[in-house]
């Protein structure tokens, strides 16, 4: 092919114009294809609000609910648990739960919940998403001879007190997440939407 | 000087032709066999790349196989799974070739890139060569992990659970954050049907398919720069009249019979753990993978299958969650970086001075205690030590461009040794 009297500005621009149109083409043609990874419209809907009922929930026992395939913990502190959050605060790494989104408005205090009594969790260690065993025994325990109850991770030995606030020196780095909820009445939780409606 | 031929000799030498015109059949069988010259000093070492195609080949047609009898569906892949292991004529076998040929392939490659170590075959003029290694072990990496996720049983789910969390340590990048990306990798709030289903493509076109065209890069970019060997001697540079380097000998038929020879002794192995041994003793199929996955259950210790340890013991060795995650990427990508880091003025182990040769051996053990130590619940002595491995794996490296100039090489000879 002959070079001669070919206009060289004019081969450059169309060059370029074709590349970033078809650039332009390429990340509109990839959208789609990201787009599909994201949660379907079933995966959606099945996260709506759960309803739990905690009327038969003695004091000191916890109830396991499932909210969007994940375990929901509600625990119905005594008088004694509540104690412990005062003693333990030295060890915590965030005991004013400063850290934003691990709990909504409501929960920004130091029992982390609507109603002191009640503890709502979700049941998923911070670090890496396995779930905590409840340990409410206050005595010597292989991870923390001077335990005073809480919540510890097996997988690697993360260790939260009665509030789920992460204690210093374990791997999780925040809190355990408070998820959204609201009493529908003094026997009702409903799990994933606040006292104000938000989701 | 043609002898005369019967008519189906005559025949296959008019189809070899008739092919030859029409596709560079002869040139191709040349380039990379009868005419492409390795040093004749190659030892025992040098069986691994050949095994690792072996192992390739069988994890693919075992794989075409498995996918025959394997349930694409969170409901049903775990009991599949066990169909397959008892009802389906051999099924047993094919899997355990699968899910054992996925160890020994990482055993394989784990063996070829210490070759490339001891013998410096990562060095000048085969960077390239190395970092299209590197790839091909990140690709074979996500396989593993991929694959691993697909039986559905307890550490199958949490295994996934873990490592796509890690993505959830990503700082808030303003259009997406951490938390957003893991979702879009699970395609749910949790690892669900979704996530499998992704992961069984991923798995059995899209990783596969990447990994074919490495190897093919691999293989030549190799024959492009020659085979490195044990006495890290450029054969190129010493030629007879012919062209064709007097320490070389042909690959074909030289070393497609040692590496036969090296195939039966693979088998042989292979064979006695399928037969034997197949978990191996929860190091090659863990104990908990016979439970079906449970979302609300997580099992009491959760680790990974023995070829991720070395890096998931560095990963729990930091107490912060972002500083695990960047420290366990950073212990792989640095790998890609050894060309340029060793700055010794000799290729071979066997030239290089007792400096290297300590550190060398000093990061073989760490990376086997770190194995180790990553398949442990992890005491706070076992994090104590995975400390101390963790930072003397990256002392190895980081400091590498001081200390590979401070040892001192003994005289390279001009021809490779017998």
């Amino acid at each position: 092919m002959s070079s001669e009297g070919v206009n060289k500005n004019r081969r450059r621009f169309l060059t370029g114009t074709v590349s970033v149109v078809g650039a332009i083409g390429a990340v509109g043609v990839a959208i789609p294809f990201v787009k599909m990874w994201q949660p379907s419209a079933r995966a959606r809907a099945a996260g709506a609000p759960v309803e739990v009922t905690i009327d038969k929930l003695e004091p000191g026992q916890m109830l396991k609910a499932e909210w969007r395939g994940r375990p929901v913990w509600i625990l119905r502190r005594t008088d004694e648990m509540l104690a412990t959050l005062d003693l333990v605060e030295d060890q915590l790494r965030d005991p004013n739960s400063e850290a934003q989104d691990q709990q909504p408005d409501f929960a920004e205090n130091q029992y982390r919940s609507l109603n002191p009594e009640y503890l709502v969790l979700l049941g998923i260690c911070t670090h890496l998403g396995c779930s905590p065993k409840f340990v409410p025994e206050v005595e010597p325990q292989p991870f923390d001879p001077d335990w005073k109850g809480g919540f510890f991770c097996p997988c690697h030995n993360s260790r939260f007190d009665l509030a789920g606030r992460v204690y210093q020196g374990v791997p999780a780095p925040l809190n355990l997440e408070v998820p959204p909820y609201s009493f529908l009445d003094d026997n009702r939780l409903l799990i994933g939407i606040g006292p104000e409606g938000a989701a | 000087m043609m002898k005369p031929q019967g008519a189906i000799a005559r025949g296959a030498t008019n189809t070899l032709e008739w092919l030859d015109a029409r596709l560079p059949v002869k040139e191709f069988w040349d380039k990379h066999l009868a005419n492409y010259y390795a040093a004749k000093n190659f030892n025992v070492w040098y069986y691994f790349g050949s095994l690792a195609i072996l192992v390739l080949a069988n994890q693919i047609i075992t794989g075409i196989w498995l996918t025959m009898h394997y349930k694409t569906s969170a409901a049903e892949a775990f009991a599949s799974v066990e169909y397959i292991m008892r009802d389906v004529p051999f099924g047993w076998l094919v899997r355990y070739m699968h899910a054992i040929g996925a160890s020994m392939f990482f055993i394989v490659v784990y063996l070829h890139m210490f070759r490339a170590l001891m013998y410096g075959s990562y060095r000048k003029p085969r960077e390239l060569l190395w970092i299209i290694g590197m790839f091909i072990y990140l690709a074979l990496m996500a396989e593993a992990f991929l694959g691993y996720v697909l039986p559905w049983g307890q550490m199958s789910y949490w295994g996934a659970q873990v490592i796509i969390s890690l993505f959830g340590a990503i700082p808030d990048l303003g259009f997406i954050s951490g938390p957003e990306i893991a979702q879009w990798i699970r395609g749910d709030y949790l690892v669900s049907d979704a996530t499998l289903n992704r992961f069984v493509a991923l798995h059995v076109i899209a990783v596969p398919l990447a990994l074919l065209a490495l190897v093919v890069l691999h293989l030549t970019a190799l024959h492009e720069v020659g085979s490195n060997n044990p006495d890290g001697i450029e054969i190129k540079e010493n030629k007879d009249e012919d062209g064709v380097p007097v320490d070389g000998i042909a690959f074909h038929p030289y070393y497609t019979v040692k590496d036969l020879f090296g195939v039966g002794m693979f088998l042989l192995i292979f064979a006695f753990i399928i037969f034997y041994a197949p978990e191996m003793g929860g190091w090659f199929l863990e104990h908990d993978n016979f439970v079906p996955a449970d979302p609300l259950v997580t099992p009491e210790h959760i680790k990974p299958v023995w070829y991720f340890t070395p890096f998931y013991a560095m990963l729990r060795a930091v107490p912060d969650k972002l500083g695990g995650v960047i420290v366990m990427g950073a212990a792989v990508f640095i790998l890609f970086l050894l060309p340029w880091l060793d700055r010794s003025p000799v290729k071979s182990i066997r030239y290089k001075g007792w400096l290297w040769k300590i550190m060398l051996t000093l990061f073989a053990i760490s990376f086997l205690v770190l194995g180790y130590l990553g398949a442990q619940s992890g005491s706070a002595t076992q994090t104590l030590l995975a400390r101390i491995f963790t930072i003397f794996y990256f002392a190895f490296f980081l400091l590498m461009p001081l200390w590979s100039k401070w040892d001192k090489p003994k005289p390279v000879p001009e021809r490779v040794t017998e």
